[in-house]
């Protein structure tokens, strides 16, 4: 009986994973470029780890070379107006500004999901003040709010991530709601119900996971723009300070040179920026790919 | 009802749906004017005040008040356009907002135009014909206008057209230095010069508004163009385009009687996003170009940690981004072709 019926579970399991991995393939074979993508997602994710141990001079020691000296061998990017070595400061950089990203989509996600999980599945009033809660963050221009945030709350790196947190905010919850609002009557809650399972548990271990396919999609796509957000604080200068190396500062401060010809202090910073906003995007594309076949372009 | 009888209650209905909003952005920024860090009471009577004169300060702004009666008198001082003093020019916050506001929305206004008048057609070609050069050429605007950082985007073009091809002038202000600018009619130094006919002062406006208009301009013509190619791509594939081509209508007739005017509304829709989108990067491309608008205004503010000029600018962008709003629904209702026809 026991084998039987594992054989079963086994027979029901097997065809379906086969499929996904086919399907994986399928979808990675289409479109080569979201292979390239999660190749440039390991690189940035192994320049925020190991970054600071393998340049090859300090990021904030000036004097290292000649002041504002194009691209060489010496300095693959040049230095900048105090000598620093611009490469060196690039690759560190990378770990202030996916820290903040990361945790600022971290926070707006288990904030978001909890709050439309909970608007989604009882409704009422809990669905009425999410509902206007997100409205009024909504009706701000998010960057415009961000800025107001933090220079209410404090001019700190914290605050950035906070007030990145709050603008992404309802893009979760509004994500959450709806994906949670569809299933809330679904036969497998309803059994979950049936069985005695509390509401609770079956929101958080029912329904919740279901929404997770399309929760990713949205966070992968979001950590670009909290990337954007963030370094365009920094880049007016709320958050990081000056001598923290952090791409957004760095083309604020290269700006001044600009127009003198000093291209390298802007474009290198610049284009790391871009390229970690262009992988994350690309990701999100891979990502919607797989989980909805429907919306692929 | 007849139809336009029928549009003008939706509109109007609209308008009231406006209220709680504008209500919980008083909320916001009134939440965020008392979230200053430490005492605003101490804040505002300066480094050298004593315990006394900072009760004194606390009792002349209300700060002793309940937090409902310091919200009413909040949006009191609103209605009679006080938004406080900027400590850093020693001017009215509203005057100085006012004064800088035409810089802003000649930029904003100007780069919306530009970004509508190329992307609206590029979506509809690149729909007509996927897989083309001119699909390509979108799809690539598309990703390009996602992931560049906009400031980035505005150095860049400064760093070509200025420095390399010296076909643009310095970043600096509205209107080079060797021109007077126009008489004062609109505020929009464009505008203006075409009234009083200064066809140089024209020129000189249009060249330092170039590059900052197209940086915006790529920015937002992005969401525009896939918008528009997207929901082209789904109309033309409807089942009532279809029966039109069945018909035997001509080509032209399907695609811009019906499809078109149908795919317009999503892309109305995002205009909401757009303009959040736009104003945010407003501030950004202001500060790079130094455009004399409120954006550069607000960002010497923050830098001095002048909060009232800072909550004066969050709270006005917040109040021009409703009313954009609500110009976009009520074009929505009067472009619908659905709206009123069914009745």
């Amino acid at each position: 009986m026991t084998s039987l019926s594992s054989s079963a579970s086994q027979n029901l399991k097997g065809p379906p994973r086969t499929s996904y991995w086919q399907h994986l393939r399928h979808v990675a074979s289409e479109n080569p470029v979201t292979g390239l993508a999660f190749g440039l997602f390991a690189l940035f994710v192994g320049m925020a780890l190991f970054g600071p141990y393998l340049v090859p001079y300090d990021p904030l020691n000036t004097g290292v070379g000649p002041a504002l000296q194009a691209p060489s061998a010496a300095h693959w990017f040049g230095t900048d107006h105090l000598g620093r070595d611009v490469f060196s400061r690039v690759v560190v950089a990378t770990r202030l500004d996916l820290l903040i990203s990361v945790s600022a989509v971290a926070i707006s996600f288990v904030l978001g999901s909890i709050m439309g999980c909970f608007a989604g599945y009882f409704g009422g009033w809990t669905d009425r003040i999410t509902g206007r809660l997100v409205d009024t963050i909504m009706a701000f221009p998010l960057f415009v709010l961000a800025m107001g945030i933090v220079a209410a709350a404090g001019n700190t790196v914290e605050n950035i991530v906070y007030a990145t947190a709050i603008i992404n905010l309802p893009f979760y919850a509004r994500m959450a709601r709806a994906e949670v609002s569809i299933r809330r009557n679904a036969g497998f809650v309803q059994a979950a119900r049936m069985s005695g399972n509390s509401e609770l548990r079956v929101l958080f271990g029912h329904i919740f996971p279901n929404t997770l396919p399309p929760m990713m999609v949205q966070i992968s796509l979001n950590m670009g723009w909290a990337i954007l957000n963030a370094a365009g604080l920094s880049f007016i200068g709320l958050g990081v300070q000056p001598p923290s190396p952090e791409w957004g500062i760095m083309v604020a401060e290269g700006a001044n040179f600009i127009i003198s010809g000093e291209w390298w202090l802007v474009i290198f910073p610049g284009m790391a920026l871009m390229l970690a906003v262009f992988t994350f995007n690309l990701i999100g594309d891979g990502l919607r790919d797989l989980v909805d076949p429907q919306r692929r372009t | 009802m007849p139809p336009m009888l029928d549009k003008l209650r939706k509109v109007a209905l609209r308008l009231l749906q406006a209220v709680p909003t504008v209500f919980g952005i008083l909320v916001v920024c009134f939440l965020l004017t008392r979230a200053l860090p430490g005492d605003p009471a101490a804040y505002f009577a300066g480094p050298m005040a004593d315990a006394e004169s900072i009760e004194e300060v606390r009792k002349s702004l209300g700060l002793d008040k309940p937090l409902p009666m310091q919200f009413v008198n909040y949006v009191g001082d609103l209605v009679q356009g006080d938004l406080g003093m900027a400590v850093s020019t020693g001017q009215p916050v509203i005057s100085e907002l006012a004064r800088r506001l035409p810089a802003s929305l000649e930029l904003t206004l100007g780069a919306l135009l530009v970004s509508f008048v190329i992307a609206v057609p590029l979506g509809v070609l690149a729909a007509t014909r996927p897989n083309t050069w001119v699909d390509h050429i979108c799809r690539f605007l598309v990703t390009a206008g996602v992931s560049l950082p906009i400031f980035f985007t505005g150095l860049a073009l400064m760093y070509v057209f200025y420095y390399l091809l010296g076909w643009a002038p310095a970043p600096m202000g509205r209107l080079d230095m060797m021109y007077l600018p126009p008489e004062t009619v609109t505020g929009f130094l464009t505008i203006d010069a075409i009234i009083a006919g200064e066809w140089e002062v024209l020129g000189a406006a249009l060249a330092q508004l170039a590059l900052p208009l197209i940086t915006l301009a790529l920015f937002t013509l992005a969401p525009i163009a896939r918008m528009t190619r997207a929901a082209m791509l789904q109309t033309l594939g409807s089942d009532f385009v279809r029966t039109a081509r069945a018909a035997g209508l001509s080509s032209r007739r399907v695609l811009i009687t019906y499809a078109f005017r149908n795919a317009l509304l999503p892309v109305v829709t995002t205009l909401g996003m757009v303009f959040s989108f736009l104003l945010g990067a407003n501030v950004l491309v202001e500060k790079v170009f130094a455009w004399p608008g409120i954006g550069s205004f607000a960002v010497e503010a923050l830098v001095v940690s002048d909060y009232a000029a800072v909550q004066g600018f969050v709270l006005s962008m917040a109040m021009l981004f409703v009313v954009l709003n609500l110009l976009i629904d009520v074009i929505y209702t009067l472009i619908d072709p659905r709206v009123g026809e069914a009745a």
